[in-house]
């Protein structure tokens, strides 16, 4: 017995002196638990890495990665909501990748442009995320419209034909808490929301408000109703029951619907890229969501790292975690896929995700984003006119971005210097220098 | 000076040190800092750190968010605070009677949801609170009235946690009061009952006036407490719905953690903490007058 305890001692030993490359990962909710059954693999075909994968929950992701980097305790390669980027940038958390790592020309381009910072690439997409309509395909038949609407005329005019005849209770469900709605709206109708530098909203100007017109005047001409989605208790339950006929919603629904929506409904569903604005485009344009796989500064591992990005970015792998997750692969290649082609509900994803534009690359984006809703669902339901509502956006906006504008004022005005943080062309030399000092450091040298 | 107030300086030394330290330094500190814009830029760069005197507070007292907030700690801390004191006040008057058997058991099980953790209790209460499946909405539907969507309806929502909050806190202060009412001598309650007072007038004449000092203590510890609500709301409600559990901390933290609006928090923190401070002064105030 005692030899055995000796034995055991002596191997946990020799267990502890792992000559292999460490490499920490930190993955995300359910893509967390399921990237562990990955990396065997991974680390069969690289028998000197050892990948270390911790899963942290969704909700506490965002606060986790901001204090592990200002507390210095970061990963070497980190899973990272791609509207995260701009401001995990902002804090020059992020180290720069070759863009040569993966093939760039496979890849979504509105995906990869939201990696993508002043030039410099920060991350690769991992999976994506996109919104498209959902609709009952028996009501708007029953409207007259054997397809989808393709256009924002048809679009209202199924919707008042679908009010006029009574089909549903309501033709359209748009959430008043989620923003995402407004975003796509304006998106479509050519609104960048901010300014070109990126220092004011855009939301006076005619393409958002256009759009946000277009938006407010679905609640008040009574197609949709003015409701966020804590009113709502069941949404599969209103959908099968005809409560509202069209819905703008994400990937993970076509499971939910499938699941839930009871038998009869099933095949009286569909999905369909948003409507174009007019004829002149293919579909309209949504957000470019998903996850990106970043390197955090200060890494000692970027070779190791590099290599896991390109080995979870291989077709192959991208197509098995589409089957363990249920996330949409970000390279066209994937999407080749058998599970993918032959879903009924997926198509409309592929062709939405040739159209799809990043939200403003900037970290203040989510507190505006607040602001569109929150101002959106004051005009839908009557509270404030649009105008009003339209300069409260701009006014909430420009408030919010008014340290961007001071840092830009600060810099002198060349073009090289146009990006709102110093170009970071040289490479760090001490690799886990504190943040502060190193940056003081790289001040003081470019300043010299 | 003398050497006896040398040695009575270097014994509280410690504690002044501590209080230092552990204090006002921190509390300085933060003032600086709700002076200042420190966010993720000054992060990235220290160069983007600016001085914005008290333009912090003023784009908070401004915003209606912040209202918000203050109105929903208000409202935590005037109805949940009161309660605490009622019911641990009553649970103290009966843990403490005479008739009472096996009183420790009880004490230790009102005790109990003190030392619990936060998280574990409120799972337990999000099964209770749950609109379909929870006991409190079959309790109700027993007795045919229609369940409420306890965390989910903006209306109620702030009950439902203020219930939770007094269930777990109310032991603490009942422990507190038991002590009080035990330092109520028995002469007193015998002289009155032979001239003739009821239980309320004694409860009123003798126990109130007697706990004095313990109430001012509850009082001004409950309130720090309620003022400062936050675990509770986190793990239920996040601050939802509508924004309808959101308090003062919580704010502070969604803009500190979140958004990384260091300076911006910290004025959240500095105007909590004059609250906080305003609230204790006029409870011993009102104490010192009676």
């Amino acid at each position: 017995m005692r030899f055995l305890l000796l034995l055991a001692l002596l191997l946990s030993c020799s267990a502890d002196r792992d000559t292999r490359e460490r490499l920490e990962f930190w993955a995300l909710g359910r893509e967390g638990e399921v990237v562990a059954e990955m990396i065997p693999e991974f680390e069969r075909r690289n028998p000197g890495i050892d990948v270390v994968v911790q899963q942290i929950p969704w909700s506490a992701a965002h606060e986790k990665l901001l204090t592990a980097y200002v507390g210095e305790s970061t990963p070497d390669i980190a899973q990272m909501g791609n509207t995260w980027i701009p401001e995990f940038h902002a804090m020059r958390a992020l180290e720069e990748l070759p863009p040569a790592v993966v093939d760039r020309s496979d890849y979504f381009p509105g995906i990869w442009e939201t990696n993508v910072i002043d030039g410099k690439l920060y991350g690769i997409p991992w999976y994506v995320d996109t919104r498209v309509l959902f609709y009952r395909s028996d009501i708007l038949a029953a409207a007259g419209f054997p397809r989808a609407p393709r256009t924002w005329d048809e679009w209202r005019q199924a919707m008042a034909r679908i009010a006029e005849r009574r089909l549903s209770h309501f033709p359209i469900l748009l959430p008043t808490n989620e923003f995402e709605q407004v975003e796509v709206l304006a998106m479509t109708n050519g609104s960048t929301l901010l300014n070109a530098d990126r220092t004011r909203g855009a939301f006076r100007q005619p393409p958002f408000a256009e759009a946000f017109a277009f938006y407010v005047g679905l609640f008040r001409s009574g197609f949709a109703p003015a409701v966020s989605n804590a009113e709502i208790a069941n949404i599969y339950q209103q959908f099968a029951a005809g409560d509202f006929a069209m819905w703008i919603t994400g990937p993970w629904n076509v499971g939910e619907c499938k699941r839930r929506l009871p038998p009869e409904i099933q095949g009286k569903w569909a999905t369909a890229p948003l409507p174009a604005r007019d004829a002149g485009a293919p579909t309209g344009v949504s957000m470019a969501g998903g996850s990106s796989l970043i390197l955090f500064r200060g890494t000692r591992h970027r070779a190791a790292a590099e290599a896991l990005i390109r080995f979870l970015s291989e077709p192959a792998q991208q197509v098995r975690f589409f089957e363990l997750t249920g996330d949409l692969p970000a390279r066209r290649s994937a999407w080749n896929a058998p599970a993918l082609v032959g879903d009924p509900y997926f198509p409309a994803f592929r062709a939405q995700l040739e159209r799809v534009q990043p939200l403003p690359k900037v970290p203040e984006w989510e507190q505006i984003a607040t602001a569109i809703f929150d101002r959106g669902e004051a005009a839908a339901r009557g509270v404030t006119s649009v105008p009003v509502a339209l300069a409260q956006l701009d006014a909430k906006a420009d408030t919010l971005l008014e340290k961007r504008r001071w840092m830009l004022s600060r810099r002198p005005s060349s073009a090289a210097s146009r990006h709102l943080l110093p170009a970071s062309g040289e490479k760090d030399a001490g690799a886990a220098s504190a943040p502060l000092s190193r940056l003081r450091e790289r001040v003081a040298r470019s300043a010299g | 000076m003398r050497a006896e107030s040398r040695a009575g300086l270097l014994f509280v030394a410690p504690a002044l040190l501590l209080i230092l330290v552990f204090f006002f330094v921190p509390v300085i500190a933060g003032f600086a800092l709700s002076l200042t814009d420190f966010d993720l830029y000054t992060i990235g760069d220290p160069h983007n750190l600016r001085f914005l005197a008290l333009r912090n507070y003023g784009e908070l007292l401004g915003s209606d968010i912040f209202w918000t907030a203050f109105i929903n700690t208000l409202y935590f801390a005037l109805v949940g605070g009161p309660l605490t004191v009622a019911v641990s006040l009553g649970a103290a008057l009966l843990v403490n009677a005479k008739l009472t058997r096996w009183k420790s058991l009880f004490r230790t099980v009102y005790f109990a949801p003190v030392v619990t953790t936060l998280v574990a209790v409120a799972i337990v209460f999000k099964y209770l609170y749950h609109p379909r499946f929870g006991i409190l909405n079959r309790a109700l539907g027993a007795v045919g009235i229609p369940g409420i969507d306890w965390l989910g309806n903006p209306k109620v929502a702030m009950l439902a946690i203020i219930l939770l909050a007094v269930w777990r806190g109310f032991g603490y202060t009942m422990i507190i009061f038991i002590a009080g009412l035990q330092n109520i001598p028995d002469e007193l309650y015998e002289a009155a009952r032979i001239d003739g007072a009821g239980a309320w007038r004694q409860f009123r004449h003798i126990t109130v006036p007697m706990l004095g000092p313990t109430f001012l203590f509850v009082g001004v510890v409950v309130a720090i407490g309620q003022m400062q609500i936050f675990a509770e709301p986190y793990v239920m409600t996040r601050g939802g719905p509508l924004n309808k559990t959101l308090s003062l901390v919580m704010l502070m933290y969604e803009q500190g953690f979140k958004f990384w609006r260091m300076g911006y928090a910290a004025a959240v923190a500095f105007i909590l903490f004059l609250l906080i401070g305003g609230a204790t002064l006029l409870q011993m105030r009102l104490q010192e007058k009676r």
